[in-house]
């Protein structure tokens, strides 16, 4: 534990509901190294969509911080957040979320709109973040010309392509068959293991969570468990290690 | 950067019908508004065109009109020997002398209308540089002769060429027929004063035209009469005695104005609701952009930008719709009264760039109130409650 890429500290998250209040998270706290691909699991009601919610900067504690790298998410305004999502996250929705009216490449350049990069590099970027999840040649279909898979690929493609800090995703294999499901997972496993992105994700999924190195438990609003998987080895990707080199730039 | 504009081009042909209805809707509103601008133009440019900047005409003080002026033969020397006016090859002043009369004539659609007829000195046409001889010939002093314009020959009775005009025990023949190019005259018959004059006893002249030689000529000239106490005359500018008149257009502006904006209110509403449909269809997709790092302004900016493009297609339309309307169905002169002289003004449909500018941005200003209120409700979605709601 040298090298702490999230830290979460007195987490707590309220929300209303009518006149009542609901605790979801009460006084959480939680590390994440750099590098690590953490499952957080736990029954519906848990707190761990809402926890990843808060580590992604799409939603604001109640009370307690949350620092990534050096940044202090929750002490930021709603611009400051966003501004800082289009840098540091990449999200992945168990739905996808594609924006239906534009291709495969056009959702995946959406995220480097917000770079200063011209339309020249923003191709290649596009370019090789489709390569990397095997969809280079479907750049011009629509996601309803698209597999569930391969749209949950694209949506990967998109979350990548600007080389962001932190990868989180929502249940990405729930609406997925098998074996969809199967190379959403190993695709993930290689993010991690060849270009050393830090992963968080939601899942319910046993197998998803058995592709992780580390399993979180929560349970109405605390942790649980906290369970460091063995390693395991990676299949290198030849060449494609270029694919994130200055996208932040 | 912002959200590129194929994003929204896109999704406003994905909602093929919803699209295609308020684009008609906003349309239709633009038509009609083109319609009635074109209508008041066309009213307006007969007075804005009229007459010459050099000319001025002489009414008798505190006459508000041709109608009720008057100015004596006597008078007549004692004006056209006054400084600044300008002559012929031949030395002589340019100037006409006129007498207005309004005759009740029976249209050719039914019904009846009040025309001037004019009667006009030999230099009288001259002075009139819109004025051109279409059939026929000039009118001859003395033989109860008339030429009419095209346009009150198209609208009236009994004013062809070889026509007789009958008024009362009086009767005139038609030999010729004229064109003014829009401007005043269209709306008149002339014959030869002197003529007019002694058919209706008459023993004063409504007016006199007075052709100037410049700028300095025409300050000259109306500083000379306004000084004569022999006089009692005014001198106006030709061309500020017809704007002045330019009020015979301002009902029928107040008019188009008013029902353009009522429907226009309307038509807001109609885009409020494509935009809101559109806006509630597309929550997840707004949370979405949201979580990407697109900001508040980012999402404003995109559905009002989106709004605006309906809207513009509805323009287009619109002035599409008001060009086939104004050129097919709105193509001949109409007529209303002038209620300076309670004669008929003859006057055509006029739709300008100018006017089809004002329709483009009349839709979209449709558009930006209509966005308004459903951009914000985007660009404001919580992306939490966003993402649960359709997840």
């Amino acid at each position: 534990m040298d090298n702490p890429l999230i830290r979460v500290g007195n987490l707590v998250k309220n929300y209303h509901r009518g006149s009542e209040e609901l605790t979801v998270l009460s006084g959480l706290n939680f590390i994440v190294e750099d590098g690590e691909f953490v499952a957080l699991m736990g029954p519906s009601g848990s707190g761990k969509t809402t926890l990843l919610n808060l580590i992604a900067g799409i939603d604001r504690p109640t009370s307690g911080y949350i620092f990534v790298g050096t940044d202090e998410i929750s002490s930021m305004t709603d611009s400051q957040l966003a501004d800082w999502r289009s840098r540091h996250i990449g999200f992945i929705f168990q739905t996808y979320n594609l924006i239906p009216v534009l291709t495969a490449f056009e959702n995946v350049e959406l995220p480097l709109l917000l770079t200063p990069l011209g339309r020249v590099e923003r191709r290649k970027h596009v370019e090789i973040a489709l390569y990397i999840v095997g969809l280079s040649d479907r750049m011009s279909h629509y996601p309803r010309q698209l597999s569930g898979g391969q749209e949950q690929r694209v949506a990967i493609a998109r979350a990548i392509v600007t080389d962001p800090t932190l990868l989180v995703a929502d249940e990405p294999t729930g609406d997925l068959d098998a074996k969809s499901a199967e190379e959403i997972l190993i695709l993930l496993e290689r993010l991690n293991s060849e270009f050393k992105k830090t992963i968080v994700i939601v899942t319910h999924d046993p197998r998803a969570a058995a592709r992780a190195r580390r399993i979180v438990h929560l349970e109405k609003g605390v942790l649980k468990e906290d369970i460091k998987a063995e390693d395991r080895g990676s299949v290198r990707l030849a060449d494609s290690t270029l694919a994130f080199a200055d996208v932040k730039s | 950067m912002a959200i590129p504009l194929k994003y929204n081009i896109r999704n406003l042909f994905v909602r093929k019908v919803t699209t295609g209805l308020t684009v008609l809707g906003i349309g239709l509103v633009v038509a009609v508004f083109l319609s009635v601008m074109s209508l008041s133009e066309g009213l307006t440019r007969v007075f804005k065109v009229s007459g010459s900047p050099k000319n001025i005409l002489v009414l008798r003080r505190n006459s508000q009109s041709e109608v009720d002026s008057g100015i004596y033969r006597e008078q007549i020397p004692l004006i056209v020997t006054l400084p600044g006016i300008d002559r012929d090859i031949d030395g002589n002043p340019l100037f006409s002398t006129e007498l207005v009369v309004i005759l009740n004539m029976e249209k050719n659609e039914g019904g009846t209308s009040n025309v001037t007829l004019r009667g006009i000195s030999e230099k009288g046409p001259h002075l009139r540089p819109q004025f051109k001889l279409a059939e026929g010939r000039m009118f001859k002093p003395g033989l109860s002769e008339v030429i009419v314009s095209r346009s009150i020959s198209k609208r009236f009775k009994n004013c062809s060429l070889d026509d007789i005009i009958r008024f009362g025990s009086y009767q005139w023949k038609v030999v010729g027929i004229f064109d003014a190019d829009g401007t005043a005259p269209d709306s008149e018959i002339w014959t030869d004063v002197e003529g007019a004059m002694s058919d209706f006893r008459r023993v004063s002249y409504s007016s006199v035209l007075v052709r100037t030689t410049d700028k300095l000529g025409q300050d000259q000239f109306v500083t000379a009469l306004s000084n004569d106490p022999r006089l009692a005359l005014q001198a106006k500018s030709e061309r500020s005695y017809y704007e002045k008149q330019t009020s015979t257009a301002d009902p029928i502006k107040f008019f188009g104005i008013f029902v353009g904006l009522i429907m226009a209110i309307g038509a807001c509403f109609g885009a409020m609701n494509t935009m809101y449909a559109a806006v509630s269809a597309r929550t997840k997709e707004i949370a979405t952009l949201r979580v990407l790092g697109f900001s508040h302004m980012s999402i404003l900016t995109s559905f009002i930008i989106e709004s605006l493009l309906l809207a513009l297609l509805g323009g287009v339309l619109g002035c599409f719709l008001g060009l086939l309307t104004v050129k097919l169905a709105l193509s001949g002169v109409t007529g209303t009264t002038n209620f300076n002289t309670f004669s008929e003004v003859v006057f055509a449909f006029r739709l300008t760039p100018n006017i089809l500018l004002t329709g483009i941005v009349f839709s979209l200003l449709i558009g930006l109130f209509g966005g308004i209120l459903p951009a914000t409700q985007a660009a404001f979605t919580k992306i939490i409650l966003a993402l649960r709601q359709v997840e």
